[in-house]
C-alpha cells in the first residue's frame, strides 16, 4: 500500500497536468535543448519528489534484477536453428521445439499438402473482415453480412472439400490456432444475431416474451463455461434420439453459441438503452412497423455505440477458445499438452506455453486495441455533435 | 414505452412460449428414452451410496466408505476456499495495480499498464497450466525447499506453511474471536445515544486477533523428516496454482475496474481535499476511494463471480473441486450424467443468482443515500 499512498501522494491534481506535458510542449524559453528537456522529463516523470525517487530506484533494481535473464532465455542464450532437442545445447529456450512443432500448433493433423486450403481461408476471413473493420467505409452493412454468408460457406467448402481436386478433411484432422479461429468465427456469426435477439426479446413489452429471454440470459450467464462444454461433450448426446450422432466440434459449437449469445445480447442491451426515444417515436410516426423501427431505425444506431464491447466480447470468446482441450478438441493448447509430453522433446513446457500466450496476446491485442481506437473515436464523434 | 404492441404480438407469444415448452418437453422425453434403453434410472438416491474414492485435498474429514453426498459437501468447501482466497488476493493487489497505473510515477504507470495488457489478451486456461507445469512443477524437491520468509517452505510438493498449533482449551477462545469479528459491522452500524460508533469499531477485529492468539500452545513449523517434510500445513500445488492463476488474471481486471472508477471522481474532490490541507494517504483512503467504491461494487461484484466461475477451471489442473471430482469422478463412476450435471449447474447458478440480487440491494441502498 505504501506505493500506492505515496505516489497518489506525490501526484494529486498536478499529476494530469505532468502526464499531459510528456516529453514536448514546455514552456517557451525556459529550456532549449534536447538534454534539458530530457532532463526535466525525468525530472518530472521519475524523480519529483523523495518518495517518488525512491520508487523509481526499487523499480529500476527490480528491473535490473529480472529482465537481463528473461533476455538471455528468450534471445541470446536461445536456439531456433537444427532438428532434435540435441541442437539446443545452450542454457536459454528452444525455439528449436516451436520452429519444428509449427504445423501442428497453427493446423493440428490438417493433411500437409491440403494447408494451402486453410491459408486460403484464412486469407478470405482478412479479405472479407478488412472492409468491415476499416473508419471509413460505404456499405459496411454489406460487407458485414457477405462476411457472415458468403464467406462461411467458401471457408466452409475449403475446409471441408469433398469435391473433384479438393479432398475431404474430417473434422478431427482439425486443430491449433486455426481451430480456436474457426471456433472464434462460428461462435460470433452465430452468436450475434442470436444476441440481437434475445436483447430485443429482454426489452420487449410482451410478458412472456421477456421473461423468456431474461430467463434464458440470466441461466447462462451463471453457469461456467466450462460446466457449459462438458455438458455438450457428456449430456447432449442424451438428448437425442439413438442412433444420432453428432461431431464433437459442432456439439461444442452449438453450446458456445448459446453461452456467449447471452453475453452478446447484454452488450446489445446496453447499446439499445443508449438510443434516445424520440428516434423511435419518429420512426413510428411515419408510420413504419415494428420490425421496420429495429432494424432500419434502432440496431444500426445502437450497433455502432457497442460495436467496442463486441469487440471485447470477441476477445473474451477467443481466449476462451482454448477450453475446448479440456473435451479433447485439439486446438493450439490441446497441440502444446501433446507435444510438451513427446519424449524426443521433454522439459520444453515453458518454450510451449510462452509461445501460446505470445500467439495469443499478438491476436487479443490487436483486436483491444481496435475497440480502444474505436471507442475513443465514437466519443469524439458523440461530443462533437453537441 | 413508445407503442402497445398489437393484439396478434400478444396473441403470437402465447405461441413461442408453447414452442419452448414443446421443445423442453421433447428433451426431456427423448433423456427418459435414452435413460430406458440403457436402463438407468432417473434420480437422485446415488447419492447416499457409497463412494469408495480418495480425494487428494479435502477440508473435513474423508474416508473411502462416506456418501457421494459428502463429496459433493467436500467438493463444494473445496470451491468455496479456492474462490474466497483468490478473492481476498485479486482484491487487494487490484487495488495496488489500479492505483500504480494512476501514478506520477512513469516507470510504475507503465510496468503496471504492461501487466494488465499482459494478462487480460491471454487466456485464463493458458496462464493456469504455465503456472502449474511451467512453475509449480519444476520447483526442487522436497529436501532442497526454497526457503520463504517466516519459515514457509516451497517445492514440487506445494507451499507448507506454519501451523498454529491451539491448547486443548484454546477452541473457546477462538469460537469467541469468530463471534467478535461477525460482530464488528453490527457494532460499527450501532448507536449509543446519539453518537454513531463508527470506525471506533476496527478495534473489535484487533480483539479478535488477540483472543485468537491467546489460544495458540504453540506454532509448529514445517520441518524436513527423512525425504518428506513434517509439521506445518501443505497447500497441495494443485491448490496454489489455481489460486495463483485466479489471482493474477482478475487483478488485471480489477485494476482496470479501480482504476476507472478513481479517475471518476471529479477533480474538484481530489482538489477539496488538498485545500483541507490532507496527506496523500488521507487524499485516496477518506475522499477519493470512498466516493469510488459506490462505482467499483458493482463491478467488482461481478469480477467476484467470474472469480467463482473461473474455479471450475481446477480441473485442468486437478485440484479437487466441484468440476474434477463431482462431475468428473463421480459422474462416471456412478453413471450420472444428467443428474451430477444438474447438481454442479444447480449450484453456480444459485451463488450466481445470489450475488446479483446482493449488488441489486447494495445499488438500491448506495442510490438512496446519494439524493
Amino acid at each position: 500500500m505504501e506505493v500506492g499512498s505515496s505516489t497518489i501522494a506525490a501526484g494529486g491534481p498536478a499529476s494530469a497536468r505532468t502526464r499531459g506535458t510528456g516529453s514536448g510542449d514546455l514552456v517557451p524559453g525556459k529550456l532549449d535543448g534536447t538534454v534539458a528537456r530530457v532532463l526535466d522529463w525525468l525530472r518530472r516523470n521519475l524523480f519529483s519528489s523523495i518518495a517518488n525517487t525512491i520508487l523509481t530506484l526499487v523499480v529500476l533494481a527490480v528491473l535490473v534484477w529480472a529482465v537481463p535473464p528473461f533476455v538471455a532465455w528468450t534471445l541470446t542464450d536461445a536456439t531456433i536453428s537444427g532438428s532434435a532437442k540435441s541442437a539446443c545445447s545452450g542454457d536459454g529456450a528452444c525455439w528449436t521445439f516451436i520452429r519444428i512443432r509449427f504445423p501442428q500448433f497453427f493446423y493440428g493433423h490438417y493433411p500437409s499438402e491440403e494447408i494451402w486450403r486453410v491459408n486460403l481461408a484464412g486469407l478470405l476471413l482478412a479479405a472479407f473482415s478488412i472492409p468491415v473493420l476499416r473508419d471509413n467505409v460505404r456499405r459496411r452493412g454489406l460487407w458485414l453480412l457477405l462476411l457472415l454468408t458468403a464467406f462461411p460457406v467458401l471457408a466452409g467448402i475449403l475446409l471441408v472439400g469433398g469435391l473433384p481436386g479438393l479432398p475431404y478433411v474430417d473434422t478431427s484432422r482439425w486443430g491449433g490456432l486455426m481451430l480456436d479461429v474457426l471456433i472464434a468465427f462460428v461462435v460470433v456469426a452465430g452468436s450475434l444475431p442470436f444476441g440481437i435477439i434475445l436483447a430485443l426479446g429482454r426489452r420487449s413489452q410482451l410478458p412472456v416474451v421477456r421473461t423468456l429471454s431474461v430467463g434464458f440470459i440470466e441461466l447462462w450467464r451463471a453457469m461456467p463455461l466450462l460446466t457449459v462444454i462438458t455438458m455438450s461433450a457428456v449430456m447432449l448426446p442424451l438428448f437425442l434420439p439413438e442412433g444420432v450422432h453428432i461431431d464433437r466440434l459442432i456439439r461444442a459449437l452449438v453450446v458456445l453459441v448459446l453461452f456467449n449469445a447471452a453475453y452478446m445480447a447484454e452488450t446489445v442491451r446496453g447499446g439499445l438503452q443508449g438510443v434516445e426515444v424520440g428516434q423511435e417515436e419518429a420512426a413510428y410516426s411515419v408510420g413504419l412497423k415494428w420490425w421496420q423501427v429495429e432494424t432500419f431505425v434502432v440496431l444500426p444506431q445502437a450497433l455502432r455505440y457497442v460495436m467496442p464491447g463486441i469487440v471485447n466480447n470477441v476477445v473474451d470468446l477467443f481466449k476462451d477458445t482454448t477450453l475446448v482441450t479440456i473435451i479433447g478438441l485439439f486446438d493450439i493448447l490441446g497441440a502444446v499438452n501433446q507435444a510438451i509430453k513427446d519424449p524426443a522433446w521433454l522439459g520444453l513446457a515453458h518454450e510451449g506455453y510462452v509461445f501460446t500466450m505470445v500467439v495469443f496476446f499478438a491476436c487479443c491485442f490487436a483486436m483491444s486495441s481496435y475497440a480502444r481506437r474505436m471507442e475513443r473515436r465514437l466519443n469524439k464523434h458523440r461530443t462533437g455533435k453537441r | 414505452m413508445v407503442r402497445r404492441p398489437s393484439r396478434r404480438a400478444y396473441i403470437g407469444q402465447w405461441v413461442l412460449l408453447a414452442g419452448v415448452v414443446g421443445l423442453g418437453w421433447l428433451l426431456a422425453s427423448m433423456v427418459a428414452e435414452n435413460y430406458a434403453r440403457k436402463n438407468l434410472h432417473f434420480g437422485f438416491g446415488f447419492l447416499a451410496d457409497q463412494a469408495h474414492f480418495d480425494i487428494p485435498f479435502h477440508l473435513i474429514s474423508w474416508d473411502l466408505f462416506d456418501t457421494y453426498g459428502r463429496t459433493l459437501l467436500v467438493c463444494f468447501l473445496n470451491t468455496a476456499l479456492v474462490a474466497a482466497m483468490a478473492i481476498v488476493t485479486a482484491t487487494l493487489l487490484g487495488l495496488l495495480v489500479g492505483v500504480m497505473r494512476l501514478s506520477v510515477n512513469w516507470l510504475v504507470r507503465n510496468i503496471a499498464l504492461a501487466f494488465i495488457e499482459f494478462v487480460r489478451n491471454t487466456p485464463q486456461l493458458v496462464q493456469l497450466i504455465f503456472w502449474y507445469v511451467g512453475v509449480l512443477q519444476t520447483l526442487p524437491s522436497p529436501r532442497n525447499s526454497i526457503h520463504l520468509p517466516g519459515g514457509v517452505l516451497l517445492n514440487i510438493r506445494g507451499l507448507y506453511v506454519p501451523d498454529a498449533v491451539m491448547r486443548t482449551d484454546g477452541g473457546l477462545l477462538s469460537w469467541l474471536a469468530l463471534a467478535v469479528l461477525v460482530a464488528t459491522p453490527f457494532v460499527w452500524r450501532l448507536r449509543i445515544g446519539s453518537v454513531r460508533v463508527g470506525p471506533k469499531a476496527l478495534c473489535l477485529p484487533l480483539l479478535a486477533v488477540a483472543l485468537f492468539a491467546a489460544g495458540i500452545d504453540h506454532i509448529e513449523y514445517p520441518v524436513l523428516s527423512g525425504f518428506n517434510l513434517a509439521g506445518g500445513t501443505q497447500v497441495p500445488p494443485e491448490l496454489a496454482a489455481l489460486w495463483v492463476g485466479l489471482s493474477v488474471y482478475a487483478t488485471a481486471f480489477i485494476a482496470e475496474i479501480v482504476r476507472g472508477s478513481i479517475e471518476a471522481i471529479s477533480k474538484g474532490q481530489h482538489e477539496a481535499a488538498l485545500a483541507l490541507g490532507l496527506k496523500g494517504w488521507q487524499r485516496l483512503f477518506l475522499v477519493v476511494l470512498p466516493q469510488a467504491l459506490r462505482i467499483m461494487v458493482p463491478q467488482l461484484t461481478s469480477q467476484y463471480l467470474n472469480i467463482i466461475k473461473s474455479t471450475t477451471l481446477g480441473a485442468a489442473v486437478g485440484y479437487s473441486e466441484l468440476m474434477q471430482i463431482f462431475a468428473g469422478t463421480v459422474m462416471q463412476q456412478a453413471a450420472k450424467e444428467v443428474e451430477t450435471m444438474v447438481i454442479v449447474m444447480a449450484i453456480f447458478v444459485a451463488v450466481n443468482l445470489a450475488g446479483s440480487a446482493l449488488m441489486n440491494w447494495y445499488n438500491r441502498r448506495v442510490s438512496l443515500v446519494e439524493r
